[in-house]
């Protein structure tokens, strides 16, 4: 398994490379233009993750962090899930830049290849940032009454962040 | 919401600080944290840049709408509204193919299109229709081949091997996903009992 992951990066490049000279890009333009819009989007959620990942290792230092995953681990020590991905998966739906901060702030803790950081790593990747996709896409068409999508969406939302738990310690254990 | 969430984050720190006598390293946090943040965009920078760039040359040659042709089949069965409706389904298949290939940046304004070409139909304009709903549904599933950001923020920490979660992320993601449309589905049903 490990093997085929490391091959996917570099085959992934030489297939877009072939494709590209097959349908007469001119390959290193594009990559430059797209490079620039690569810059415009991550230096767009610098003051985001600023704010956030500064107000995340407050908590951290504060021992509010610890205060709630104490409360909360009889509940998540019964249905084995790791204390620390709790806030992630309740600020997932509702921040981006939010969960990339906790996110990042579980990674450097637990370790990035323990149980719990595959869990938040997963959880992250697996769903998306909800409310501001509804916002976004309703609100462009001004459209007021949703119907069922929220729920359906948090439902499926709910679901994966169980999926990750149980997925991630039928592939690697815990 | 995030003025009203940000905001108490901090507050709550702030009291919780001063209750645990942990002042020295709140305000040592306050410090680290800033910094931490400004570390860690400049650490993706690299990494975040070079793929954007790739993937354009692969927009460029034409790789999503050649894609979105393939899925254009399965996804007209979600919308029946808009079967007939060539406009919308390809704009919803741009959408969904800009999805799976990770390119957020085109994903959004083609699924902004797609929406205002389901509106042209729908009958109450302040009001969702079965389509549409089923499409944020599946907008709001994160369903994505390569979630690139995930692997360098795990290359960053020092994994081993930021890809072994790959396998983990496209299960998660496609039974979640299967979830979300057979509960729209269900509730879609639902909704027409009780009008």
């Amino acid at each position: 398994m490990n093997n085929i992951a490391s091959y996917t990066l570099p085959i992934i490049i030489m297939l877009i490379l072939i494709f590209g000279y097959s349908k007469k890009v001119p390959v290193f333009d594009a990559f430059i233009s797209g490079c620039k819009d690569g810059m415009n989007s991550t230096i767009s959620i610098a003051p985001s993750l600023i704010g956030l990942i500064t107000s995340v290792s407050m908590l951290k230092a504060s021992g509010a962090l610890d205060i709630f995953s104490s409360a909360i681990s009889p509940f998540t020590n019964m249905l084995g899930i790791p204390a620390e991905v709790i806030p992630l998966a309740i600020l997932r739906p509702i921040s981006g830049s939010g969960s990339i901060a906790l996110l990042n702030g579980i990674l450097s803790d637990v370790g990035v290849d323990s149980f719990a950081g595959r869990v938040a790593s997963v959880m992250m990747s697996a769903t998306e940032t909800t409310f501001y996709t509804v916002t976004v896409y309703f609100g462009a068409v001004g459209i007021k009454n949703t119907r069922h999508t929220i729920p359906s969406a948090l439902i499926a939302d709910i679901s994966g962040f169980f999926l990750s738990v149980l997925v991630v310690m039928l592939l690697f254990g815990v | 919401m995030l003025n009203y969430i940000w905001g108490a984050l901090m507050i709550i720190s702030i009291i919780c600080g001063f209750v645990t006598g942990r002042t020295k390293e709140l305000a040592d946090s306050i410090f680290s944290g800033a910094q931490e943040s400004v570390e860690l965009v400049i650490s993706l920078f690299g990494m975040m840049c070079f793929w954007t760039g790739f993937m354009k040359i692969a927009e460029l040659g034409g790789l999503t709408s050649a894609l979105s042709k393939i899925f254009s089949p399965i996804l007209q069965r979600l919308f029946p509204e808009y079967k007939s409706n060539s406009k919308a389904i390809s704009a919803i298949c741009m959408n969904v193919t800009a999805n799976l290939l990770g390119l957020g940046n085109a994903a959004t304004p083609m699924g902004i299109m797609a929406m205002k070409e389901m509106q042209k139909k729908n009958i109450k304009k302040d009001t969702a229709n079965n389509s549409m709903a089923m499409f944020v549904v599946i907008n709001t599933a994160s369903i994505q081949l390569i979630p690139t950001f995930m692997a360098i923020l795990r290359q960053k920490h020092g994994s081993r091997e930021p890809f072994d979660v790959l396998p983990a992320i496209w299960i998660v993601s496609i039974i979640s996903l299967i979830i979300g449309i057979t509960v729209a589905k269900i509730l879609e049903k639902r909704g027409k009992k009780i009008e």
